[in-house]
């Protein structure tokens, strides 16, 4: 009873320290002072309104939904492509390869950062959106490679054999069969790719020119010029963008395997 | 029969390992052919590479006289049953058995007609709806069946089809899967590692062992006149002794074992006095009695145990030399351990298996 009681406590404590930032941040949100601090004078809408109209939030919003699509995109496609080719057995290196796909998510972002900047300052594509998007994208694949990985692996080899003896050539087994089976799993790693592109800040420092600021990159700008409360709206519609996306996909999931 | 599908000197590594070994087999059109074997054996490669799974490392096989090694699975026009059945889980029944109509590009009127005959086929018409998940596995093998047929492939492959399956429904569905085939005519290869399904079910069966064909022949050839030890052994249960043959005379030959005792044995084609042999004879052909009987071939010997087993009995004998197992009437007379009995067999009982 009382290790009942002490395991319940603990967990309790330990989900307390992962919210309590956001518990702290997100009322402050809908504070009517114009300084990010407590105790807050009265309700309102107030910095909602000024992210939306203002100029540079507003850009900052666009530019974080311009990139973070890009980028969700090309990392999907690569990385559901990877996560195929990764599939074969008879592939030479193919731990060497995972590996190397998955090394993003484990180097230092500042690291990469700086390889990035003077890389796409040589390819001329340095303070450009499609510079923004591909690096973006590279932090994201890891996400797509092992969300799609494991939906393939849950895919019985066996019917797609059937399908081809059927008389679906290879791209009308794809088309049919492995994507519709490995769909939560693209869809899943879309939704992480977008949630890491949205988040990006280290890599936006160093490859972003002042007109593709996102909103992290303006968030974290603003909170050392002025500490406005625009900054906790911000943060509001992180966290409310992110969860209905997550929300979205385990609805589509459990719709999914409803049907099967 | 006209030959229809043909395997010339097929060869297949896996790394460095030979899993089919210069292979030749050859099937009629409308036979049923079941290539039985233990696990590794080769027989599953085999319809792997009839299939288009996999390639053979070197030969060839023909199909209605033309070679299809470079023929892709998609265009082979044959249809494969697994044993997990392999059916698309996002699909419904029906759309399933749709699948290989969709893609031969058949009208939607004709397709939907085709199916609905399929299922009547299998008897799952009320199930075109469902998915394949919410189907029991008999239901679902047959739904593979349906969708293995519906576009009347030139050759059917089953890959242990009924192995998931428990015994009564396997049983039902190898009647079911042989009424299909006579009532249709297809080709079917057929792979399995159970003798009794595959002695049940096939025109012919081939017998395979470490990547080759032991013996190929019906199954009352293979089960009466196995040609190896291997074959003798795994197909059915048989009694091996060993021997010299003494003398042949005609159609039979007398062959003496370590102990001494003479046995005389059917022979067919050639066989030389004074070569080491293996006698075969099936359990169920031994009878026992507690005086000599008046057969050939007379044992005496000691029951060791006797077991009951609903069908038949099953005794063990055991004297200094030779054990052997004899499978009884279930009505004939039990006999308590450590009754002196003669095992007696005529020389057609035995059958002289080669080196």
């Amino acid at each position: 009873m009382v290790l009942r009681l002490s395991k319940l406590v603990f967990a309790l404590l330990a989900i307390l320290f992962l919210v309590v930032p956001l518990i702290a941040i997100l009322p402050l949100a809908f504070t009517s002072s114009v300084i990010l601090t407590y105790p807050m004078p009265s309700w309102s809408m107030r910095w909602f309104t000024e992210l939306f109209t203002a100029d540079a939030w507003r850009r900052a919003i666009i530019n974080s939904l311009i990139i973070g699509s890009g980028a969700t995109i090309l990392a999907t496609v690569l990385g559901t492509a990877a996560a195929l080719g990764l599939r074969n057995r008879l592939l030479r290196f193919r731990g060497f390869f995972r590996t190397m796909f998955l090394l993003p998510m484990v180097v230092p972002a500042v690291v990469l950062g700086v390889g990035m900047q003077v890389l796409l300052a040589r390819v001329g594509l340095i303070n450009s959106y499609a510079g923004v998007i591909v690096a973006h994208t590279v932090v994201a694949v890891p996400f797509v490679v092992v969300s799609v990985s494991g939906a393939l692996a849950g895919i019985d080899r066996r019917v797609e054999l059937a399908a081809q003896s059927l008389g679906a050539p290879p791209v009308t087994v794809f088309r049919r069969v492995t994507l519709p089976l490995a769909l939560p799993g693209v869809l899943s790693g879309a939704v992480l790719a977008f949630a890491t592109s949205l988040d990006e800040v280290v890599l936006t420092l160093f490859v972003a020119g002042p007109n593709q600021r996102t909103l992290a990159r303006q968030m974290f700008s603003s909170i050392r010029e002025n500490i406005s409360p625009a900054i906790a709206a911000a943060a509001f519609l992180f966290i409310t963008v992110t969860l209905l996306a997550g929300f979205a996909v385990i609805l589509f999931r459990s719709v999914l395997a409803r049907r099967r | 029969m006209a030959e229809f599908i043909r395997f010339d000197r097929i060869t297949k590594f896996f790394g460095a390992l030979c899993v089919v070994e210069n292979l030749d087999l050859s099937i009629a059109k409308g036979e049923f052919v079941s290539l039985l074997g233990p696990s590794g054996s080769g027989k599953t490669t085999l319809l792997m590479m009839l299939a288009g799974f996999e390639s053979p490392t070197s030969g060839a096989i023909l199909v209605d006289g033309s070679a299809v090694n470079d023929v892709p699975t998609h265009r082979r026009d044959m249809g494969v049953v697994f044993q997990s059945y392999a059916l698309f889980p996002h699909m419904t029944v029906g759309e399933n058995i749709a699948f290989p109509l969709q893609m031969r590009g058949v009208a939607r009127a004709d397709t939907a007609e085709r199916v609905r005959r399929a299922l009547d086929m299998v008897q799952l018409s009320a199930l075109a709806d469902r998915r394949p998940s919410q189907l029991s596995g008999g239901q679902q093998q047959r739904v593979a069946l349906a969708r293995a047929l519906v576009f009347e492939p030139r050759v059917v492959l089953m890959d242990e089809p009924l192995g998931a399956l428990d015994k009564q429904l396997r049983e039902q569905m190898q009647l079911d899967i042989r009424d299909l085939h006579r009532r249709l005519g297809l080709t079917i290869v057929f792979v399995t590692h159970d003798q009794s399904e595959a002695l049940t079910m096939s025109d012919r069966v081939a017998v395979f062992n470490k990547g080759r064909i032991e013996q190929i022949g019906t199954p009352r050839q293979v089960y009466d006149e196995p040609g190896t030890r291997f074959v003798a052994e795994f197909i059915g249960e048989t009694n091996l002794v060993e021997g010299v043959v003494e003398a042949v005379e005609g159609q039979e030959a007398t062959v003496r074992l370590a102990s001494g005792l003479r046995i005389v044995s059917a022979v067919t084609g050639d066989l030389a006095p004074g070569g080491p042999v293996h006698l075969s004879i099936r359990p169920e052909r031994i009878q026992l009695a507690e005086t000599p009987a008046e057969q050939r071939n007379c044992l005496e010997t000691e029951v060791a145990d006797s077991v009951y087993q609903g069908d038949h009995l099953r005794v063990q004998l055991q004297n200094a030399v030779h054990p052997l197992v004899a499978k009884l009437d279930r009505r004939s007379r039990e006999f308590p351990p450590g009754t002196k009995v003669y095992a007696a067999f005529s020389s057609g009982d035995c059958r002289i298996i080669r080196p």
